[in-house]
Formats: structure tokens, sequence, C-alpha cells
């Protein structure tokens, strides 16, 4: 054992086992002093001198004492130790003061760690797939045409798998599933679930391993190959109960017998990474055979070689995609793709990264306002105690010290903030973790992790050092003299302090300022986003996936659908009932319509549309505006009439300036007549613009991919699931329990993470203009308790309660103004860094910036009127016996 | 300043009580500090209080060793004693001073013939 090894093991025994220690110190200074008391009587001292002389050669006893404990101890550590007991002892008797700081001190932590773990996961941590970076998203470079254009075809997808040398393997999922696409038959009512269709290998390109049985073999993307299914965990926990032996048993899917062969972990989450907020139960093989004819339908995820980089893929990418064939059968369907390589985690979180940014920086200014609102609470503490604190530095404590103590004050009340906060994020997080209907990507996977932990130490430690320091200098730096002459309740005394303290509230009513003005910007933008002509009234409609077989017939499919939208719109309180394959907002897909005049039509005329078969009824029962024409009839479907009702943005672009009913285009292959035009409908979301759209009926040569009954009603949709349901259960006993989802469910989902984004920083307002209210109310209510007997002597010379009042209010609206001054300063620059998060609205947005005013003056106000009540209430006589 | 007047003070009396120890044998912290009075004709101004953090120090680097047992007069006291690395650390702390002593020696000596010039 090296020397300074055992003299530190030592030290540190010594720091555990003082008291015994002590006790045998004790005894050998007793014997050290009966010893030499013993031997100065020796020398003929009288017994009396004796011990005197003994005494004085040994010098200070408890110096003696510290010298010791100081060479065999840690004497840095008992410091702390005096230092934290004695910090214990203070806060436990200022309860009232602890209790405001910790909790002031948990919110303005316990935010920055939710809002932290929220960036951790969606910006800063990568995909929860191993070697995440190799991972690439390849779409469209120009994706203009929604789904469809960030899509593949089956062979195109093949092509490009054989003929590149960048990619480890390139796979890829079919884009146009929609909720609920399976039903799984079992004992009760067919329950409803949602399956995706993965490509060969896409498991292997994300290296997802399952957690129980096997991945797809090749031989189960074979055409006719015996049906398989993997099991999402969820799914596997809720539906099967977690049952282990699941996996090669068979599950009845659409009334296919189809064998489970293992089910994925619990870390994957589709839905988080790839549509966010979608949840997703099982996944089955995309078997391209099946495909080949169908268009662009795979989302393509490729895995760059090792060493190889985005650019170097993209070069390929570049030089392959023109090259790549629609359809190997329909060589003059011709060729020419273009992709554009993302990186997965850019792809999936990039779009978010500014607004995470804002969120993140809001957040810090709370923090800041929090240490601003401590710093004040502690030098108002620092006034009381400054006697206290003159005569410890009298009695010979060291500056030092001093400053030490209150930061081990502001450490053990931040810990403490920390703690309580750390708890708070926990709930927060743990609730929007389970926001499906928030759409924001990888929320599901939010945590508080090791990183979010680094964290909250890393805030809690520079917010104890920010809020602790200045009160701590304050405090210690007392002129002794004076602090010790100045009386209880001076007049003109502590001015500088109250300098001190006014700066402060002043910084903080800044700061609060700028996350209003932030606020009310975001606020004043989702109302615009709210206020968007949709082209379609969401609320009072309601859709619910219809299930039937048709054996693929036309006409049989016109009788059921027909059926469907007759009976259901005989039930009570039904205004309209329609049928579409695809609803607004939510899934999508795009085919190409032209104009047809003299000349051959040519690839290159095609613009590329939104397309939705639909049944009469359905413009009605969304409430979508039909400008010119009419709208589909039933004998359109039976008679296979191809016609077709186009969107405002189609007519512009294919006839300009002319009338387009009565015209034939050429949509989806056919020539088709345009019987209708319909106001644009917001295809995406209320912040993008329309696209083309055109409406087609259910015909034997325009086939749909699924259907939604829409049903219209003032009746809540609560009151009409039931007899929905009842109906579409005569038509088809084995209808599965889908949901009643109403339209404005989906317009909600597309605003989500704007609301998400203004719920946030309002309530981060919120808490600001709380914070800075506490702290003008803090400083007037303390200076008006300072000036108590000038108040007293001033009303006792005649000053009116009124003017007295006025005083105060007067001094509160000066520092109010002051701060709201240099806010709106610091407002206009931030407010310019956040334009690109704003719609339809300026960064020098009046409303914004005078509802801020307004705001913290009210505020202001309230804050200052209560002390400025108390003081007009002072009576003289009462304040000047106050000495 | 007043720092590293003191580690060289506190050094100082570390030598002095391993030396004591090791010309005298065992003794108590009482009779080691009479020793150092003694020996620097009472020029060590030293409160004998002190003496006890040495002995502590010198302890926990386990050159010393300390066992309570009894006086000659018969009284309960704690004696101590040195250790084997104790010794060693003796032999080089001798060495250290000496050297010192000359250079100090040499140094102001030298200083002294200067102000005469």
């Amino acid at each position: 054992m090296s020397l300074s090894v055992r003299e530190a093991f030592n030290r540190m025994r010594s720091f555990f086992r003082k008291h015994p220690l002590d006790q045998e110190l004790d005894e050998e200074f007793a014997s050290h002093l009966e010893i030499a008391v013993e031997e100065n009587i020796a020398r003929g001292l009288p017994a009396e001198e004796a011990r005197r002389h003994a005494l004085a050669r040994f010098g200070g006893v408890q110096q003696a004492r510290e010298k010791h404990r100081e060479s065999r101890g840690l004497p840095l550590l008992d410091v702390l130790m005096q230092d934290l007991s004695f910090t214990f002892r203070t806060l436990r008797r200022d309860r009232g003061f602890t209790i405001v700081a910790v909790l002031i001190l948990a919110l303005g932590i316990g935010s920055n760690i939710a809002v932290f773990s929220v960036v951790n996961t969606i910006l800063l941590r990568p995909l929860p797939f191993r070697d995440s970076q190799q991972l690439v998203r390849i779409v469209e470079k120009n994706p203009e045409a929604g789904e469809s254009s960030k899509t593949y075809t089956a062979d195109a997808t093949q092509d490009f798998q054989q003929q590149n040398h960048s990619f480890q393997s390139v796979s890829g999922y079919f884009a146009f599933t929609g909720p609920d696409n399976f039903k799984l038959i079992g004992h009760d009512q067919p329950v409803p679930v949602t399956g995706i269709l993965a490509a060969e290998g896409f498991f292997q390109t994300l290296a997802v391993e399952p957690s129980l049985g096997r991945l797809f073999k090749a031989e189960e993307f074979a055409h006719h190959a015996p049906p398989v299914v993997l099991l999402a965990y969820p799914f596997w926990k809720r539906q099967f109960d977690g049952d282990r032996n699941i996996v090669g048993r068979a599950i009845d899917l659409n009334n296919t017998s189809v064998t489970v062969i293992g089910v994925l972990p619990e870390t994957f989450d589709f839905g988080s990474v790839f549509s966010a907020g979608a949840k997703v139960d099982l996944f089955t093989p995309y078997i391209m055979d099946d495909f080949r004819d169908d268009g662009n339908d795979l989302a393509l995820v490729g895995r760059v070689k090792q060493g190889v980089t985005l650019a170097q893929a993209q070069r390929e990418a570049d030089q392959l995609f023109p090259q790549l064939y629609f359809e190997h059968h329909h060589p003059e369907y011709g060729k020419g793709y273009t992709g554009r390589l993302t990186e997965l985690k850019e792809y999936v979180s990039g779009k978010l990264r500014r607004s995470l940014i804002v969120l993140w920086c809001a957040v810090g200014l709370i923090l800041l306002i929090v240490c601003v609102n401590l710093s004040n609470l502690l030098l108002a503490r620092a006034a009381a105690r400054s006697k206290e604190f003159a005569m410890r530095t009298a009695l010979g404590a060291r500056r030092w010290r001093l400053v030490r103590q209150s930061l081990t004050e502001s450490f053990v009340l931040a810990a403490a903030g920390a703690v309580v906060g750390l708890g708070l994020s926990y709930l927060v997080i743990s609730y929007l973790a389970h926001q499906g209907s928030i759409a924001l990507p990888l929320l599901s996977m939010v945590r508080v992790d090791g990183r979010a932990l680094g964290w909250t130490v890393l805030i809690a430690v520079s917010a104890a050092v920010l809020f602790g320091l200045l009160p701590g200098l304050r405090m210690s730096d007392g002129n002794l003299q004076e602090v010790l002459k100045e009386s209880g309740h001076g007049t003109s005394s502590g001015r500088n302090r109250d300098r001190i303290r006014s700066t402060l509230v002043v910084a903080e009513i800044a700061l609060a300022c700028v996350l209003l003005v932030g606020a009310g910007l975001l606020l004043r933008s989702f109302l615009r986003v709210l206020d968007v002509d949709l082209g379609f009234e969401a609320s009072g409609a309601a859709a619910i996936s219809i299930d039937y077989g048709d054996d693929r017939n036309p006409s049989k499919r016109a009788a059921i659908w027909q059926e469907f939208v007759s009976r259901s719109s005989m039930i009570p309180g039904v205004e309209a009932v329609g049928i579409s394959d695809n609803l607004p907002m939510s899934r999508n897909r795009s085919w190409g319509i032209a104009a047809k005049g003299q000349q051959k039509v040519d690839a290159r005329d095609f613009i590329p549309v939104y397309v939705y078969i639909v049944s009469p009824g359905y413009l009605t029962a969304m409430g979508m505006r039909l400008m010119e024409g009419r709208d589909i009839r039933w004998e359109d479907l039976y008679n296979n009439r191809s016609v077709v009702i186009i969107n405002e943005t189609v007519a512009r672009k294919l006839w300009p300036g002319q009338n387009a009913i009565g015209r034939t285009a050429v949509a989806g292959g056919q020539d088709a007549e345009v019987i209708g035009v319909i106001a644009d409908v917001r295809e995406s979301s209320a912040e993008e613009n329309a696209g083309a759209q055109m409406y087609l009926p259910s015909t034997k040569q325009f086939g749909p991919t699924g259907a939604n009954l829409v049903v219209r009603s003032k009746l809540p949709s609560s009151a009409l699931a039931a007899p929905v349901m009842r109906t579409l259960r005569q038509i088809n006993p084995v209808q599965p329990a889908t949901e009643f989802k109403q339209i404005q469910a989906l317009v909600d989902h597309t605003t989500s993470p704007r609301r998400f984004f203004v719920l946030l920083v309002g309530t981060f307002a919120g808490l600001g203009i709380l914070l800075a209210s506490l702290g003008i109310y803090g400083v007037i209510s303390y200076s008006v308790t300072r000036q108590t007997q000038e108040i007293g002597i001033r009303m006792a010379l005649g000053a009116t309660e009124r003017r007295v009042q006025l005083g105060v209010i007067w001094k509160t609206l000066q520092l109010a103004l002051i701060g709201i001054m240099v806010g709106i300063f610091a407002s206009v620059v931030v407010a310019r860094l956040i334009a690109s998060l704003l719609f339809r609205t300026a960064p020098t947005d009046p409303f914004a910036f005078a509802g801020m005013v307004i705001l913290l003056g009210a505020v202001a106000l309230l804050a200052g009127y209560l002390p400025a009540r108390r003081a007009s209430k002072i009576h003289p006589l009462v304040a000047l016996r106050t000495q | 300043m007043g720092d590293s007047k003191l580690d060289l003070l506190q050094g100082t009396l570390d030598v002095m009580v391993l030396q004591i120890l090791e010309v005298m044998g065992p003794l108590h912290g009482y009779a080691i500090a009479r020793r150092i009075e003694q020996v620097s004709s009472n020029e060590v101004l030293l409160n004998q209080g002190t003496i006890y953090a040495s002995l502590v120090r010198l302890q926990q680097r386990g050159w010393i060793a300390g066992r309570w047992g009894t006086s000659d007069n018969n009284r309960k006291a704690k004696f101590y004693s040195m250790t084997r690395a104790g010794q060693k650390q003796l032999v080089k702390e001798t060495a250290y001073w000496q050297r010192l002593s000359s250079v100090m020696g040499r140094v102001l000596f030298m200083q002294s013939r200067g102000d005469e010039e």
C-alpha cells in the first residue's frame, strides 16, 4: 500500500469514527495534563499553580482538538457536513420559503427535463436500430403527388436492389395500408387489426430481431406461398395475453388461416418511426408478384454498406433511378424515376428540429426566470439575515466561508427541486408517451434515460450557481459597521440592495415578455390554421371502415354500396351518407389526369392527381362544395359510366379560363367526362395546398382500395355508433367492430404537432408570467414593509390613502414598463428567429405584442395593488411605534 | 506565505518527534513534548497540545504506532513507538535536513560576507 493511499484510507476511516477518536483524544489530553501537574508538584509548585502552569503549557485545548481532527480526517468534508447541517436547520426554520423555493425550482427543472427527454428522443438520440446512421429512406426528388410519389413499383424496387452497389440491402413496405385493414376472426365478433405488408428483407435491413420465433423466409415471399404473419409486441400482449405458444399456431385473418411465425421485440414500434401515431398490430409478407400491376406502392428503406457515404450512394442512385422501368410487362409505360436518399433519422424528425429547438429555448427561458426569481427570494432573505452574517464576519468568519455557506444552501435547494422536478417530468413524460393522438414521431419512445439524468444534474448545478452566487456575494459583502448600526426598519437604508432586486425583476419581466410573445405568435398561427377553409365540413361527419364480400364484381359492389348507403340513411338523425375508399387527411394515392384535346395525349400532359373512388352522396356527407355540375349517380356505377368530378385546381390547370363541365379528361388511363367541379379540399393538412384531386365512381374500370362509410348527422357520434354498427351487421354479420371515427379527429391529428407546441410554449409562458408576478409582488411588498415608518410619517403629515396607494402602484408600473420595454426589443429579435414556424402570422403581429403588454401590465398592476393596499392601511401611530 | 511557513513547521515537528522516539524508545505525548522543549533549550515555542496533531499524522502514515500503557508513576498513558517504516522515513528525513541546512548555511554565510564588503 503506497503512502498516500494508506493515508487517504486512514483519513477516510477516521472521518467515520469521529466520536471514538475524539473520546480517545480527550483521554490522552487528560492523562497529559495529569502527568504534567504531577511533575510540576514534584518540582515544588503548589497544587493550584501546578495546574495553571500545565494548562498554560498545553495551550488551547479546543485548538489542539481541531488541529488533531484536521490532520487525521477529511477537513473539507467536515466543513461541508457542517454547512449542510446548518443549511438543513435554517431551511427547516423557514419552512414557507423552502417550500416555495423548491416548488418553483421543481417546475423549472421538471419542465426542462421533460422537454429535454422529448428533444433527446426525437432529435439527439439515434433511431432504435443497430448502426442506425446507415439507414436511409429513398423517395422521389420532387414528391408532389403525396404518398404515390414517395413510393416505387415492385419491378423498379427489384431492379434497384439488383443493380446497386452502395447498399447492404434495400427493402420496403406497402405504403397504402389504411387502419383496420384486416379482421381477426375468433370466437367473438371479428376484431379489426392493422397489418403492414413488409417486403423481403425489411426487418433484416432495419436489423430487427424477433423476440419470439423467426422472421419471414425467402420462400414465404413467393406467389401462393402458405400465408404467415409476424405479430407486433403490444398486439401480442393485448390480443394473445403474451402467450409464448402462439408461435406456430394458425389464426384467422380475413377468413384465411395464417400461421404466426414470430413476435417482434417490444423496442420495435413501426408507427412511431414510419407513420407517427399509428398503431400497427401485425406484419405479413409483401409478395411482389401480387403487386406487379399496381403502380407505385413500396416505401423504400436501405442500409448503406460500411464505408459508403451518403453522397456516394446518392451519386449511384442518380445514375440508376432514371433507368428503372415502371413495369417490366409494360415497357410502353416508360422509365425514369428519381431517388433522393435521406438519412432515416433526418427523414423522420428533420422537419421538427426547428420547433423542438424553439421549445428547448422556451424551457431554458423558464429556467432563467426561475433562477432570477430564486435569486430575488434569496436576496430578500439575505436582507433579513444581514445582521447574522455581519455578526459572523465580526467573529472571524472568512468571506469565502460565508459565500460557500450560501452556495451550499442553493445547492441543497436545487437538489431538492431537481428531485421533485424529476418526479414531475416522469409523470408528464409517461403521459406524453401514451398520447397516440399526437402525430409526433418517436413520441412513444420518450423516456427519462441516463442522458436526461445527466442533463438534470447539469441544469440543477448551473441553476444553483446562477441563483446562489449573487445573493451569496451580496450577503458577505456587508460593510460591517453600517449593517450592525442599521436599525430594524430603515427608511433610506438598503437602497443598493433594492436596486439589485429591482433589476432582477425587470429581467424577469423581460424574459416573460419574450415567452408571452412567442406563445402569442404560435397561438395566433394555430388559430389561423384552424380557420383555414378545408373544403369540407369536418364537424358532424364520422366515418367507419366497412367490410363486405363483392367477389371483385363491380356491379355486385355497386349493389352492396347502395344498400349500405340507403339503409344507413334511414337511421334517425342521419342527414347524408356516402362511401369513399380514401378520406382526406388520412392515406392517399395518386394517378394522372390530362385534358383530351385534338392531339394525342402525351405522357408530359399528365398532372399527378389524388384519386378517390366514391359513391353518390359522398360529397354531401363530407360537406364538400359542388361548384358546378352534378354529383355521381347510382346509374353511373351500374352502367360503368366513365365520369369524373374534379376540383378547382385541376379545372384551372387543364382548362384555364374555360368551363370544364362536359369536357373529356384522361383519368386513370380511361377517357372520362367531367360532370362536376368541387371546391379544393385540403388533402394532407390545413397548412399545405390542396393539390389536384378527382373523384370517380366505383366501376369496372375504377376499383376502390377499401371503403369508408361517411355519415353526416347532428347527433353526437357516440349516439350514432350503435345504430350504424347494427345496420352494417344486418348487411354483413361479420362486419368487424371497427371504430366509428369522427372526421374532426383526422383533422386534429394533422394539427396535433402544432397544438402540442402551442400548448407547451403557452404553459411555459403562463409559468413565466406567474413567476414574474411573484417577483414583482415580492419586491414591492418587501419595499413597503421596509418603508412602513416612512409611509406612517407621510400619512401623519397629511398624505391621503389614495396618494400612498398611487405611489406604490406607480413604482410597480415603472418596473413593469422598463421590463416590458426591454422585453419588446428582445421579442422582436426572437420573433424573427421563429418566423418559419408561423402560419399566416407576421413576426411583428400586433395582436401578440399588444396582448402581451396588456397581460403583463394587468398582472403587474395586480401584483402591485396588494402591497399598495396594505401600505395605505398603515396607521401612522402604529407605524411609528414599530421601531 | 503563511501557509508555507506552517508546512515547514509541521514538517519540522514531525522529524523531531521521529528522532526523539528513535533515540529514546517508546514515550507518551507529554514526555515527547517535554523532550522537544529540553533539547531545543525552550527555543521552540510549542503549545504542547499541538504535538497530538503531529502524532496522529505520523500514525496514519504508519511511521509510528501508539498503544495504551502505564507510566512510571502508574498513570494510564498512550505510548508511541517507531515502526520499521518510520525508521526508514527518519533516515530519509535526516539526509534531507542535513542537505538543506548545509545549503542554507552556505547561502547565508555568502550573503553575510557580501554585506561586510
